[in-house]
């Protein structure tokens, strides 16, 4: 025992003899990136993953994003069968099959994308969610299925579509194949625009390569969150291309705002009304309650 | 033009340099060594063809960045006619990285759109390398909506290292550029027929990419990344590119297979660099072909198929879930 704890009272001494410290449990805090505030994850849960103090927007994942969209009834997932194989045999440090697992054991999802077939404040609708965790919400056969079954449904039904992107890019390991589902992708939107079905999409933090230059940049409606880096190219390419320091907050939401690429920045707690609001216009519907 | 020879062509380099030197004595000299020279330069063709039966992926994707090898103005300047060069996005600028405008091919009027490089410094800088800008993609856009009025056929040419990563490209929307011609290109109510001459370089290669026929040089690439690139993000070394391209199935044989692209045209011996007469020949054979079989059928038609492609492309499986 050391000579401060001999000092303590004993109400306040360590009970366990051997001086082991107290297991805290994990994940309980975290800190904010932006503002450095210790939150306490309940209430960051509660939050909807924004920081009370300084409202950064924290990733979140797929699920929980549907979760506080959509309402509670009447929810469908499409196209959960289509699943992912490794064509290419691709192989860097990894197997890309490795990392199928992997990706699949750190997220909980089979692939990067969740389409689910539901309604927002009553507007029945078919929402795509991007998951991040799921080797950076990047775009391989997988999503690009996904995203043309969503629309599908969306065509059978006279329903508006609505996407959630958070992604890297394009899935280097299925090489030309993942490039390939930008032009599906994007050849898929013409039929919504045919039948004149609104598109509605939503950027988070990051949206890039060729997520950011195929369908995500062809809403009828673009919404970005607050703070999210969308753009084709990483910073990062950028700098090593042009050799010139990046001016601040470049690529960031409120820099697309500015730039005109993008109509409109909301706050993902306000998002559910929002998006209500602009389905009900478009569609020619009374307000939605 | 003296050729320039890559690294793993320095066997037919030396061949090469011995039969100039022996051209030159010949010149002068009392016994007749062309014998020697012809069979100097048999040696040199089996080399050749040797050398370029058993490329490696990294190999072919440094012919297909040969510092000589035809860019779409040698196309345009061999196998058409009457090009009329049409420049600007009227928004904001000419793109030189891409050309474009109307042209007679065989006497029919046709809309051509290309990435184009530079051959010496000077003229490289002016096309940025092939890398386009946002207004680049605009101007290309705007072609294709003329050609759609006019009823011309679309022939694009896609050469490129990819779209430029640039500050002001991203301020003026690189990404709608790119993904506004994917929309529009998958619905154009005319034949598009697209040729990989050389880099395909991901987006900045499929902004210009969607049509009914989708063919290849021989040696050309296509990919999502560069394989330096994904060396460098995967095995955080440029150095492992060799590793890279030949995982990623750059390659035409392995893009044929995955049914990603639809013909592939045979390059000279030794590549496109070495022959461009005979290039220009089977390019313009492969396009004749094409036009052929797209000319009789209905934009709907067109479309459909287009369309029906577009949706094929992927690879996975289907679970019971």
């Amino acid at each position: 025992m050391s000579w401060f704890q001999k000092l303590l009272p004993p109400k306040i001494q360590r009970k366990d003899s051997n001086g082991a410290k107290k297991a805290m449990p994990e994940g309980l805090w975290s800190k904010c990136p932006t503002c450095v505030a210790v939150l306490y994850h309940a209430d960051l849960e509660k939050n909807l993953e924004v920081c009370p103090k300084c409202g950064h927007h924290h990733r979140i994942n797929a699920r929980s994003r549907l979760d506080v969209l959509l309402d509670p009834e009447g929810r469908h997932e499409i196209g959960e069968e289509v699943k992912p194989v490794d064509t290419l045999k691709f192989k860097d440090s990894k197997r890309y099959a490795d990392r199928l697992v992997e990706a699949r054991t750190g997220s909980g999802e089979s692939d990067a994308l969740v389409v689910m077939q539901g309604s927002v404040k009553s507007v029945p609708l078919v929402v795509a969610a991007f998951e991040f965790k799921f080797m950076g919400g990047s775009m391989g056969s997988v999503v690009g299925e996904r995203f043309v079954r969503g629309i599908n449904t969306c065509l059978e039904h006279k329903l508006p579509f609505v996407c959630i992107s958070a992604s890297g890019g394009a899935r280097m390991q299925e090489g030309l194949l993942s490039l390939m589902q930008m032009a599906k992708t994007s050849a898929a939107l013409t039929k919504l625009a045919d039948a004149r079905l609104p598109f509605i999409s939503v950027l988070t933090d990051p949206t890039m390569g060729g997520v950011s230059a195929s369908f995500a940049m062809l809403g009828d409606v673009i919404i970005a969150e607050p703070g999210a880096l969308i753009g084709f190219a990483g910073p990062r390419v950028i700098e090593q291309t042009v050799r010139e320091t990046l001016p601040d907050g470049f690529q960031r939401a409120e820099f697309l705002l500015e730039h005109g690429a993008i109509d409109m920045i909301v706050d993902r707690r306000e998002m559910r009304d929002r998006l209500a609001n602009l389905l009900t216009q478009m569609l020619g519907l009374p307000a939605a309650v | 033009m003296k050729t320039t020879f890559l690294d793993f062509e320095q066997p037919i380099a030396e061949l090469e340099g011995k039969i100039e030197e022996l051209r030159f004595v010949q010149e002068d000299s009392a016994v007749d060594i062309s014998e020697e020279i012809a069979r100097l330069q048999k040696k040199s063709a089996s080399l050749t063809k040797d050398i370029y039966s058993k490329l490696t992926s990294w190999q072919i994707s440094q012919v297909a960045r040969h510092p000589q090898r035809p860019y779409t103005l040698d196309y345009l300047q061999a196998i058409f006619t009457d090009f009329e060069e049409l420049h600007g996005d009227r928004a904001y600028a000419d793109d030189p990285a891409i050309v474009s405008g109307i042209a007679r091919f065989n006497g029919r009027s046709v809309m051509v759109i290309g990435h184009q490089k530079g051959r010496d410094t000077k003229e490289k800088i002016y096309r940025n390398f092939g890398m386009p800008r946002p207004e680049g993609y605009r101007k290309a856009l705007r072609m294709m909506k003329l050609a759609e009025k006019f009823a011309m056929p679309v022939l694009t040419f896609i050469d490129t290292p990819g779209a430029y990563p640039g500050i002001g490209a991203e301020e003026r929307g690189q990404s709608e550029a790119i993904a506004r011609n994917l929309f529009e290109m998958s619905k154009l109510r005319v034949p598009v027929i697209c040729s990989v001459i050389g880099e395909g370089g991901s987006g900045g290669a499929l902004a210009i990419g969607i049509g009914d026929v989708v063919q290849m040089l021989q040696y050309s690439t296509y990919s999502v990344i560069s394989p330096e690139g994904c060396a460098s993000i995967l095995w955080k070394s440029a150095d492992k590119a060799s590793e890279a391209a030949e995982t990623l199935g750059i390659t035409t044989p392995r893009l044929k297979a995955l049914g990603l692209i639809d013909k592939v045209v045979n390059e000279p011996l030794g590549g496109a660099h070495r022959n461009h007469d005979a290039m220009m020949l089977a390019m313009k054979k492969i396009l004749q072909d094409s036009l052929r079989e797209l000319q009789d059928k209905s934009p709907d038609d067109l479309l459909k198929t287009r369309y029906q492609r577009l949706m094929n492309y992927g690879k996975f499986k289907e679970t019971a879930s």
